[in-house]
């Protein structure tokens, strides 16, 4: 402290006529929110391997038609409950022989199976092919999920914007609708309708939308009601902006991250009522093929011919999982403050 | 409170009288009747038997009597299984599902707040990242198919377990795992956030600064301000085991009112149908109730009213 | 006069998504005896930080990555957990920003007063609890018999900020740290609390780190004064040589900036332009040079060591260096100057 440094007259010059072209840059370059959400999401790896996972998945079902090997319904008793069998290839499990009374045999040539025939997922009691059964399974399962969310969606966020903007009495009033709708367990909703109503895809997309929507409209009020403070819509406001304006401009775009999370747990949700709305049967009826159906005709084979339902239960679990995972990644990458302290 | 609780009952009833309403109302707007099973009757029988369960009557008087029946705590007759008041069926089939609902509540309860708390006191470590897993594992798994996993495995497979048999305790404990999954999976998820956010509290860390240990802290502070919120997500825990219930005493045969839900659906035995929905959403909104009143007594900020200044 | 506590060379970084901030580069103070210090500095300088890294109370992500932290001479960065606890709430203890959220919210206050107690004095539940009573009555809860029993939010925001000192004080601990005590308070609250603090000084004979970014509270309590800018002290020196004899650029803009009996209705109060440096990537000179109006090309080249001013008086600005030119302060600081001399000060 006490040395001082020896140091060259002329670099004690003052510069402050130049000072000023400095001090207003920031020193990282900044990224719009939407840039930011991304670019989180995509250095979260389970994010990013759920969200391939899902794409694969979403990718076959649209593409079942051409996909399947075989016709997902069409019945050849001959062929009924065979075992799964990967062509010639010699991997147990898949190599077409099963337990018959302690030996090993082969089920394809006690059937008879004309030479070169074989089902990747093996048969079921009917002799169809699982493995087409769950290509198209998991395309109505998806279909009863995206339906589903989209009901939810048309339904619950503008009745939460409503409910939220207007405020006061009518507040008051939509507020009780949810009340009582969400003081009904929606199980028993969802189960009453399925009784009335002739069972099917509808049905079940009513039934599910019927109750499903009370949350996303919970949550959108709530943000909403919080928004409508925020300085630059009560700018909007004041100036005479119309309604319809603020909540395009203004509203959506700022509740979007809401919604997208809450669809992200809706669509497992809508997944898991349709399983087990087909499993107690009264879901999608046969012949349909959903993942429901699949478990709960390979539930009652599983003790002999595990195969039939651990195929469904496997991708039904890795759908669920996926969804959720992604659902949590998406929450982080939109509001990091839940994952970062 | 007192007069909170009481406008909580009130609702109570309002509520049940509005799910009774829909539920008779839906019922009556179904196709066909509850005998066209049966289709060896001949008109005139048909006619004795749809008078002998009110059936000729308008709608009308059918709703008064209905309602009239349901306050004096009368569920109506069913259909099936030879002609018991729905109440029975009720009282019989009670123990099984209460039992093994309760002790799904609470294993999953209790297992889902220490595997969250643990994941938030070890948080980003690989203790994190397994309870992280586990509890999605739970989440995600449908508890029909871990009830037959666990049946098959457990059960045949490996003969640890009895497969379908309901007699004591021993032969419970599947069906209880099997629908533990799910409230494990939720409370822990539930209880993590609420911890990682409490430990990063302000008060936690004037508590460290007072010279508490990190187990003290946790201990004293973090884990009772944590564990408040999870109150809140009983009533929804307790909707998801009942729905479990359903498919989990069916596959293991229990003989409770989950399994009977199912039968009368399959038999269209609308009287139990009717009655057991009534069941239903009395027992989830007394949950509920339960667990408002609970939270307010366990939350100081809440229990004292408006006292606070804030 | 005796050093209780010296903090010498401290470095803190911490780890974030950009990369590592380097929040403290370098800071050494001492403590003495009895005495207030007082850290003045804008918002993220790193005060807090510094007197955090003393209790060790940092975030996950930061780390202590070079310094020491002498209390009597031990180096408590040196310590294991176990030992800092002992010291925690003990001997030193700390009095934080926001009492809205710095008291447990489900636990009554007497126990919350009476747990330092608990914790490091073998005393029986009832006797802690007896001297959580005599302590609250001490920092003016009135009628604190009656509120023992009562939670947080049932006291004002002056109040619990009574409670969160309380809590503070309990077992007269040696060392005070207040990291902003006064900030989220009202203005009448603020006065209170810093006379609370004066006198519970002179009861309990403690010595007061008092951190503020707000220099009229300064003149209040502190008997010296440390000014930091970006993670480093810029000038540090007894009350009357920061406010009276500054030095510093940053000082001066700090002063200039506050309004004083001084100053008339037409004066316009001064800003200091700019915002404080990126630590992601301090710069190589002094971080202030971009915002200062008096800056060198030295500045932009090499960080400046401290000159000594007075005996206890040194700041880090090349303005003291033999070779700088003469500068002319703003005339706020003139003023100040002339009323140095009038206390009998020596004005370079």
């Amino acid at each position: 402290m006490e040395q001082i440094p020896q140091i060259p007259k002329e670099k004690f010059r003052l510069i402050h006529d130049e000072n000023n072209k400095d001090q207003e840059k920031i020193g990282t370059p900044s990224l719009t929110y939407m840039q930011d959400v991304r670019r989180r999401l995509f250095k979260d790896k389970v994010a990013v391997v759920c969200l391939a996972l899902i794409s694969i998945i979403v990718v076959i079902s649209i593409l079942a038609p051409i996909i399947a090997p075989h016709n997902p319904n069409a019945q050849q008793v001959t062929m009924s409950n065979l075992p799964p069998k990967l062509g010639n290839l010699n991997i147990p499990g898949m190599n077409g022989y099963q337990n018959m009374g302690g030996h090993m045999v082969d089920a394809y040539k006690q059937a008879d199976a004309p030479k070169g025939t074989f089902y990747i997922l093996g048969t079921d009691y009917l002799g169809r092919d699982l493995l087409s059964r769950i290509i198209y399974g998991t395309r109505l399962s998806l279909v009863v999920a995206v339906l589903a969310t989209l009901v939810d969606l048309l339904i619950g966020v503008p009745y939460g914007i409503v409910s939220g903007w207007k405020g006061g009495k009518t507040d008051t009033f939509m507020q009780r609708i949810v009340e009582i709708v969400s003081s009904i367990p929606n199980l028993i909703v969802v189960i009453l309708m399925m009784i009335i109503l002739k069972p099917g895809l509808t049905s079940i997309v009513i039934a599910i939308a019927i109750t499903g929507w009370v949350t996303m409209a919970r949550l959108v009020r709530a943000q909403t009601f919080q928004l409508k403070e925020q300085e630059y819509i009560l700018a909007a406001r004041t100036l005479g902006e119309p309604s319809m304006k603020i909540a395009t401009k203004h509203l959506i775009p700022n509740l979007s991250s809401t919604i997208i999370i809450q669809t992200m747990f809706t669509i497992p949700n809508a997944i898991f009522f349709e399983a087990f709305l087909s499993f107690i049967g009264i879901g999608i009826p046969a012949p349909n093929a959903s993942l429901g159906t699949l478990l709960s005709d390979g539930q009652k084979a599983f003790r002999f011919l595990p195969y039939q339902m651990w195929a469904p239960a496997i991708i039904l679990s890795v759908i669920m999982i996926a969804t959720n995972l992604l659902g949590d990644g998406l929450r982080d990458a939109f509001d990091p403050q839940s994952s970062e302290n | 409170m007192a007069k909170y609780i009481l406008k909580r009952i009130l609702y109570l009833f309002l509520t049940l009288f509005i799910i009774a309403t829909i539920t008779f109302f839906m019922m009556k707007m179904l196709p066909g009747t509850p005998f066209s099973n049966q289709n060896r009757m001949s008109a005139e029988q048909l006619k004795i038997v749809k008078a002998q369960y009110g059936l000729d009557q308008s709608v009308f008087v059918q709703y008064i009597r209905y309602i009239g029946g349901l306050l004096q705590g009368n569920l109506g007759t069913s259909f099936q299984f030879n002609n018991e008041p729905v109440t029975a069926l009720i009282g019989q089939r009670l123990a099984p599902s209460m039992q093994i609902g309760a002790q799904a509540m609470v294993v999953g309860t209790i297992g889902g707040i220490l595997l969250g708390a643990l994941a938030a006191i070890r948080k980003n470590t690989w203790v994190d990242t397994l309870a992280t897993f586990i509890s999605i594992l739970g989440l995600s798994i449908p508890s029909f198919v871990l009830a037959v996993l666990l049946q098959f495995y457990l059960a045949y497979k490996w003969k640890i377990y009895p497969v379908a048999l309901w007699d004591n305790f021993q032969s419970s404990i599947l069906p209880t795992l099997a629908l533990s999954a799910l409230p494990l999976g939720t409370v822990a998820r539930f209880m993590r956030t609420e911890m990682v956010d409490v430990m990063s509290s302000d008060y936690i860390e004037l508590a460290k600064s007072k010279g508490n240990s990190s187990w003290g802290v946790v201990a004293k502070h973090a884990l009772r301000n944590s564990l408040i919120p999870v109150v809140t997500i009983i009533g929804p825990m307790a909707v998801s085991v009942m729905t479990g219930s359903m498919v989990v005493e069916n596959i293991f045969s229990i003989p409770g009112i989950g399994e009977q839900f199912v039968k009368s659906i399959t038999t269209n035995d609308y009287p139990t149908i009717m009655g057991l929905t009534i069941f239903y959403s009395f027992l989830l909104i007394i949950v509920y109730l339960i667990v408002d009143i609970l939270y307010g007594l366990i939350d100081p900020r809440i229990r004292l009213g408006n006292g606070g200044k804030e | 006069m005796d050093k209780i506590l010296e903090v010498k060379d401290l470095h803190v970084d911490f780890d974030t998504y950009n990369g590592v901030v380097h929040a403290i580069r370098g800071v050494s103070f001492h403590l003495n005896a009895g005495e207030t210090l007082a850290i003045v500095g804008e918002s993220g300088s790193g005060k807090s930080i510094t007197v955090r890294s003393i209790l060790q109370l940092l975030a996950k992500n930061g780390t202590i990555s070079k310094g020491e932290v002498l209390y009597h001479g031990d180096d408590l960065l040196q310590k294991t957990d176990k030992e800092m606890d002992k010291l925690r709430g003990n001997k030193i203890s700390m009095i934080f920003q926001d009492p809205m959220t710095s008291l447990d919210p489900t636990m009554t206050i007497g126990k919350q007063v009476a747990e330092p107690l608990l914790i490091h004095n073998n005393v029986s539940k009832k006797d802690a609890l007896k001297r959580a009573e005599e302590v609250l009555r001490l920092v003016g809860i009135p009628n604190p018999k009656a509120r023992m029993n009562d939670y947080p939010h049932q006291f004002s925001g002056g109040q619990r900020q009574r409670i969160v000192i309380a809590i503070a004080i309990v077992d007269y601990p040696e060392i005070l740290i207040a990291d902003e005590p006064t900030t989220a308070l009202d203005v009448t609250v603020q006065a209170q609390i810093i006379d609370l603090l004066k006198e519970l000084q002179q009861k309990i004979g403690t010595s007061i780190i008092f951190i503020t970014h707000d220099l009229g509270v300064v003149a209040g309590i502190a008997d010296r004064v440390a000014v930091m800018y970006a993670g480093r002290l810029v000038e540090f020196g007894s009350v009357n040589d920061i406010f009276y004899n500054p030095q510093h650029p940053y000082t001066w803009g700090l002063l200039d900036s506050m309004p004083t009996l001084d100053t008339n209705e037409s004066d316009r109060l001064n800003s200091i332009p700019g915002t404080p440096p990126n630590l992601l990537n301090p710069p190589k000179g002094d971080a202030f040079a971009p915002r200062n109006a008096y800056a060198m090309e030295i500045d932009e080249e090499q960080q400046p060591p401290f000159f000594k001013v007075s005996k206890h008086h040194y700041a880090a600005t090349w303005l003291l260096h033999p070779n700088a030119p003469k500068v002319t302060p703003p005339a706020s600081i003139l003023n100040r100057y002339e009323k140095f001399k009038k206390l009998g000060g020596n004005v370079k």
